[in-house]
């Protein structure tokens, strides 16, 4: 049976990337908003914020759009998945001779392929605006390693919330704090600013670490401490919401 | 035809306080059509689900092709197909694209011919490549019957394979149904219509309140009642009969456009 799991995981990916290829707007949307934000906090919003740093605002608040991006991306991953269980298809793959847990991963590949195409567009949009970083090859890549870490922990988020969800708006409605949560950290304004408690929860979420940590790769700044903490948040998330999610997939096949 | 394709012994099933299932027994011959029979919630769709190892029994044992559905599930699932209540096709893609999906996860070889040929029986090859969004009900069931037909299991379950089909592609359905039997293909059906049970199956068990109550022939069910009183009744058309005829003649071009449509 193992055997399979590859093979199956593959044919089954293939089938929900054609879903995103015959629906582009998912991946439309889930970009639009980050853009829009972009637009509003460097044209708006941004001449006012003193980041207390000499670089654009672009290239301060960059990571934190990319991180609004996936989060509001994975919403589409608890709705695939959901609509998948709603009909029948679900049953029928489920009574089929095929490793079972290739159904939840291809969901999680494809939500990875779709989040990072949102990524790239927001990235070029950014650029159009004036990002500019004198990051290496390397350095790119070692972004884009923290950013599919970041998504694959909240897809598996999204595999509960999609699992578990008893309506489609229930299915999308769990990723509204997650997008929220970067307003709440270092993201758009330095968190020294902020009130004591605020400060204190900004400083000790997830999103500063790993904001941070990004914003140094792009400055070619040294990383510090941020980067360990933002890799164990990001881990952290990653195996309980992976631990989760299959008690309640087994739960839900048993 | 007296080897036995399904065998279940002392089947029960609850959820929480709900005894949806209180010991189903009965047996399924290879080859014939067994017509499940009973009202809604009655337990059917239970039943069909534990036979396709989708779930667990509380208590009691169901064989599939002599596979125990609890312990050698794979096995089972290699023997079966389900069509389920619910048209279980993917409406974001072609109808070949379905077919093809489903050979490919049965490890087929030739998955692109195996589409075309089902297309082709199914009366979809010039809706092959539409997207199913586009399909009537019929084309649909159609359509989900032929993904179950891909391998050619040797046991396929249908629950309540007509429900909300025209009188037309019911009687499509029941056409395929029969020349899966013909086939020798066992085919285990759930159904809530008595007719369905009467014109297709070859022993009918009706399931009612979680046990079978009675099971056999459709003239051993008969026999149950008093003997039939000779009536003298004026033949009326049943509105079945004039719709059948009115569009009847028509199905075949009706089909043809529905499928160039």
């Amino acid at each position: 049976m193992s055997t399979h799991v590859l093979g199956d995981t593959r044919v089954l990916t293939g089938r929900s990337l054609r879903h995103i290829l015959r629906s582009p707007d998912t991946i439309i949307t889930t970009a639009v908003t980050p853009i829009a934000l972009m637009l509003l906090f460097v044209y708006v919003l941004g001449g006012a914020i003193n980041t207390g740093s000499d670089e654009s605002y672009i290239n301060y608040m960059l990571p934190g759009i990319l991180l609004i991006t996936i989060a509001s991306g994975i919403a589409y991953t608890a709705y695939r998945l959901f609509l998948d269980m709603q009909g029948g298809i679900f049953e029928r793959f489920q009574s089929m001779p095929i490793a079972r847990s290739s159904v939840l991963w291809a969901h999680v590949l494809t939500s990875l392929v779709a989040n990072l195409v949102s990524v790239a567009i927001v990235v070029g949009v950014a650029l159009l605006m004036g990002f500019r970083t004198g990051a290496s090859v390397g350095t790119w890549l070692a972004i884009a390693g923290i950013l599919v870490l970041f998504t694959l922990a909240l897809t598996w988020l999204a595999v509960i919330a999609g699992l578990s969800a008893k309506t489609v708006d229930g299915a999308s409605a769990f990723s509204y704090p997650l997008i929220f949560l970067p307003f709440i950290s270092s993201a758009f304004v330095p968190t020294a600013t902020m009130p004591g408690p605020v400060a204190w929860f900004a400083e000790n979420q997830p999103v500063t670490s790993i904001v941070n940590s990004i914003r140094a790769l792009f400055a070619q700044q040294p990383v510090g401490s941020d980067i360990w903490i933002a890799l164990a948040w990001c881990f952290g998330i990653l195996v309980l919401a992976f631990a989760f999610a299959m008690t309640a997939y087994r739960r839900k096949i048993a | 035809m007296t080897a036995t394709a399904i065998r279940v012994q002392g089947i029960e099933k609850s959820y929480k306080d709900l005894h949806v299932l209180r010991g189903v027994d009965f047996e399924v011959a290879s080859g014939s059509i067994f017509a499940l029979l009973g009202s809604n919630g009655a337990g059917k769709t239970t039943m069909v689900k534990i036979l396709s190892s989708l779930l667990k029994a509380d208590a009691g044992t169901a064989a599939v092709e002599g596979f125990d559905v609890a312990i050698e599930s794979l096995q089972v699932r290699q023997s079966i197909s389900l069509t389920g209540q619910f048209a279980a096709v993917d409406e974001v893609l072609s109808g070949k694209e379905n077919l093809v999906l489903v050979a490919k996860l049965r490890h087929l070889e030739n998955p692109g011919g195996i589409a075309d040929e089902l297309l082709a029986q199914f009366n979809l090859s010039d809706a092959g490549s539409r997207k199913v969004a586009t399909y009537s009900g019929g084309m649909r069931r159609r359509l989900d019957i032929a993904m179950s037909l891909v391998g050619n299991p040797k046991v396929i379950f249908l629950d309540e394979p007509t429900t909300g089909l025209d009188p037309q592609a019911r009687i499509d359905v029941w056409q395929t149904i029969k020349d899966l039997a013909r086939n020798g293909t066992t085919v285990l059906l759930t159904t809530q219509y008595l007719d369905e049970a009467e014109h297709l199956a070859d022993r009918i068990a009706i399931l009612h309140k979680g046990t079978i109550i009675q099971n056999g022939t459709l003239d051993e069910l008969k026999r149950l009642l008093p003997p039939a009183e000779i009536e003298y009744v004026e033949k009326q058309p049943s509105l079945e009969d004039v719709f059948l005829a009115l569009v009847g003649e028509t199905a075949e071009e009706q089909k043809e456009q529905e499928a160039s449509r």
